[in-house]
C-alpha cells in the first residue's frame, strides 16, 4: 500500500471533462474525501455527478485536471487497485442466470480478501432469495444484489451511484443501516443520490454540483453557509405576501401579531432540500444570464 | 505497483472459475441452448429422416452412404461455428449492452481470465455438442464411425483449431452489432449464409465454382472439409476441390483466420466504450 492514513482517499483538482461533441460536462471540480468519511455528491440530472463518479471509478477518461483515488490515477488503476475498490453502478439491465449465492460466491473469488458471502446476503436482506436466479428477482431485489456485489470484495473505498433507486421505504432504511455499519468498519464512501434525506442521514460532508461546477462544499449541516439556514417568516398583509429572514423569528412574529393576527403566518427553518434547491436555482439563473 | 503483480497467479485460477460460471449459466439460457447447442442435432435428424430413401454414394466396398452419415461431418463443422462464433459474438454483445462487462471491468478480473472463461465455455459446450451429434448419428441412425486412430487425431485437431478460431472470431465480431438487441439479427444471417455456401446443408461439390471460391475465403468451408475427411469413406475424396482432402489447406486457412481473429479481438475488444 502506498497510501498513508492521512492522505485523502479521493482527491480531485480542477477536474475537467469535455465530451467528443464539445459538451463541457465538468468545468473544473475540486474536492477531497478523507479516509473513513462518507461524502455525498448531490446535484440535478445532467449536472456532472455521474461523469465525476465514473472518472473516479476508472470508467471514463478526464480531459483536464487531476484525480487520485487511493493514491492512484483512476485512468490507470490496475487489478490491485480494483481489488481495493467497490463499485455500485447505477441500475443496469443485467439478466444473470446465476442465483444470488452463486453470483456472490463467484465474485468473492475474484478478490483477495472478500467478505463472507452469507453475511453479505444477510446484510442486504436477501436471505430468502439466496437460491433464486437473479433475473427472476424484482427490480428492488436486484438492486440489493448490486449493492452486495459492490461490498463483497471488502473495499477500502465504496462508490454508491444512486444506490437506493427503486427501494421501498423499509428497504431504504435497511440500506442506510448497512451503509452506517460499513462506515463504522472504516470504509470510505462516495455516494450520489437524488434523495436529500438520504444524504443528510448518511453523509458527513456533501458537495453540490450544478452546471459542471461545485456550487457548495461543506459538512451536511453547514451546507450553503449560516445565512442559508436563517429562518424565514412569511405572512400576508392586505393581500400582499411578505417574506423576511431573521435569526429572531419569535420576536418578529410577536411584533406582527401585536397589531392583530397576521394572515397565513408561517416560520420556516430551511432543510437540506430548501438549501439545495436555492443553490441549484441560483446556479441555473447564473447560467441563464451567461447564455 | 507491487499489488498488481501479486494478482498475476490469480489470472489462471480466476479464468477457471469463470469457465465454471460461464458453462453453468450457458445451459440455463433456453434460447442459446436451442439455437447454438441443439440446432445441429435437430438439423442432422431432419436431414437424416427427410433423405432416408436417398443414397449419397458408396464406399470402397460398395456399401451405400446414408444421409445421416453424409451430413454428420457438415453438422459437426456447423456446431463448431455455432458454439464458437455465433454463441460468443451474441453473448459478448449482449453482455456489453446489459452492463455485465461494465460490472466486471470494475472488479479485479483480468480480461485474460475473462477470455479463458469464454473460450473454456466454448470448448466444453462444443465438445459436448460434438459428442451428442456423434452419439445421435451412431445410435439413432446407425452411422459407422471411423476406427483408425489417425482419423480421430485429425478430428481432434480440426475440432480444437476450429473451435478456438471461431471463438476468437466471435470476440472480434461482438463489436459489430450496435446493441445487444440487434446482436442476433446481425450475427445469425452471417452464420446462416456461411452454412449454405460451405457444404453444411448443400453438397459442396455441386455448387458452382465461383460460389466454391467465395466459400473458400471463409473458415467454415475448410472445417467442413476437414470433418468430411474424418467421417466419409476415401471414395469421396475425388469429388473434393483438387481431388484431395487437402488437410494442409484446412490447417493453413483456419490458422490464417485464427491470426486475423486474434488481431481484430486485440484491437477492438473493450470492457466498455469509454466515451459513449
Amino acid at each position: 500500500m502506498n497510501t498513508t492514513n492521512r492522505e485523502p482517499v479521493v482527491e480531485v483538482v480542477d477536474l475537467r471533462k469535455t465530451y467528443r461533441g464539445g459538451f463541457e460536462a465538468l468545468k473544473g471540480i475540486d474536492f477531497s474525501i478523507a479516509r473513513g468519511e462518507t461524502f455525498a455528491l448531490l446535484g440535478p440530472n445532467g449536472a456532472g455527478k455521474s461523469t465525476t463518479i465514473e472518472i473516479l471509478e476508472g470508467y471514463r477518461d478526464r480531459t483536464g485536471g487531476d484525480a487520485r483515488v487511493l493514491g492512484v490515477d483512476p485512468q490507470h488503476g490496475d487489478l490491485g487497485w480494483k481489488n481495493r475498490v467497490g463499485i455500485v453502478l447505477q441500475s443496469s439491465g443485467e439478466q444473470a442466470n446465476a442465483t444470488v449465492r452463486e453470483q456472490l460466491t463467484h465474485f468473492a473469488r475474484l478478490y483477495t480478501n472478500p467478505r463472507s458471502v452469507d453475511e453479505v446476503i444477510t446484510a442486504v436482506g436477501l436471505d430468502d432469495k439466496a437460491g433464486t436466479r437473479i433475473k427472476k428477482l424484482s427490480g428492488g431485489q436486484r438492486r440489493r444484489v448490486d449493492v452486495a456485489l459492490g461490498i463483497i470484495g471488502n473495499p477500502e473505498l465504496l462508490f454508491l451511484d444512486e444506490p437506493t433507486t427503486g427501494f421501498d421505504p423499509e428497504a431504504r432504511r435497511q440500506f442506510w443501516d448497512l451503509t452506517r455499519s460499513l462506515k463504522r468498519e472504516g470504509t470510505t464512501i462516495l455516494l450520489t443520490t437524488h434523495y436529500l434525506d438520504e444524504a443528510a442521514q448518511l453523509g458527513d460532508r456533501a458537495g453540490i454540483i450544478a452546471g459542471g461546477r461545485v456550487v457548495a462544499l461543506a459538512a451536511i449541516d453547514e451546507l450553503g453557509g449560516a445565512e442559508a439556514r436563517v429562518p424565514i417568516v412569511r405572512w400576508v398583509a392586505q393581500g400582499i405576501p411578505h417574506e423576511q429572514r431573521t435569526d429572531r423569528p419569535g420576536e418578529l412574529v410577536a411584533r406582527l401579531s401585536a397589531s392583530g393576527e397576521p394572515e397565513k403566518l408561517e416560520v420556516i427553518r430551511p432543510a437540506l432540500e430548501d438549501i439545495y434547491l436555492t443553490l441549484v436555482d441560483a446556479e441555473r439563473a447564473a447560467q441563464g444570464v451567461l447564455a | 505497483m507491487s499489488t498488481g503483480s501479486a494478482m498475476n497467479p490469480r489470472i489462471v485460477s480466476n479464468g477457471f472459475s469463470r469457465i465454471r460460471y460461464e458453462v453453468i449459466t450457458y445451459f440455463r439460457q433456453g434460447d442459446s441452448v436451442f439455437f447454438t447447442f441443439l440446432f445441429p442435432v435437430v438439423m442432422l435428424t431432419i436431414f437424416s429422416v427427410a433423405f432416408s430413401e436417398e443414397t449419397f454414394g458408396r464406399d470402397a466396398a460398395g456399401v451405400t452412404v446414408t444421409a445421416a452419415a453424409y451430413y454428420l461431418p457438415g453438422m459437426l463443422a456447423a456446431g463448431v461455428l455455432l458454439s464458437g462464433l455465433q454463441n460468443m459474438s451474441i453473448d459478448i454483445a449482449m453482455e456489453k449492452s446489459d452492463g455485465t462487462l461494465k460490472r466486471l471491468a470494475g472488479t479485479p478480473l483480468s480480461p485474460i481470465s475473462f477470455f479463458i472463461g469464454k473460450i473454456g465455455q466454448v470448448l466444453v459446450t462444443g465438445l459436448a455438442q460434438a459428442t451428442l451429434l456423434i452419439l445421435v448419428a451412431r445410435l439413432a441412425f446407425g452411422v459407422d464411425l471411423p476406427t483408425e486412430p489417425t482419423s480421430w487425431l485429425t478430428f481432434a485437431w480440426v475440432f480444437l483449431l476450429g473451435v478456438t478460431t471461431c471463438a476468437i472470431l466471435g470476440i472480434g465480431l461482438s463489436g459489430l452489432p450496435r446493441s445487444g438487441k440487434s446482436a442476433t439479427a446481425v450475427i445469425i444471417p452471417i452464420v446462416l449464409v456461411l452454412q449454405f455456401i460451405s457444404g453444411v446443408y448443400l453438397v459442396f461439390a455441386n455448387l458452382p465454382d465461383w460460389l466454391q471460391n467465395v466459400a473458400s475465403l471463409f473458415p467454415l468451408k475448410w472445417l467442413a472439409q476437414g470433418m468430411r475427411s474424418v467421417f466419409l469413406p476415401s471414395t469421396f475424396e475425388s469429388v473434393e476441390v483438387g481431388g484431395e482432402w487437402n488437410l494442409a489447406g484446412v490447417a493453413i486457412a483456419t490458422g490464417i483466420w485464427l491470426v486475423i481473429g486474434l488481431i481484430v479481438a486485440r484491437l477492438t475488444f473493450r470492457w466498455i466504450r469509454k466515451d459513449s
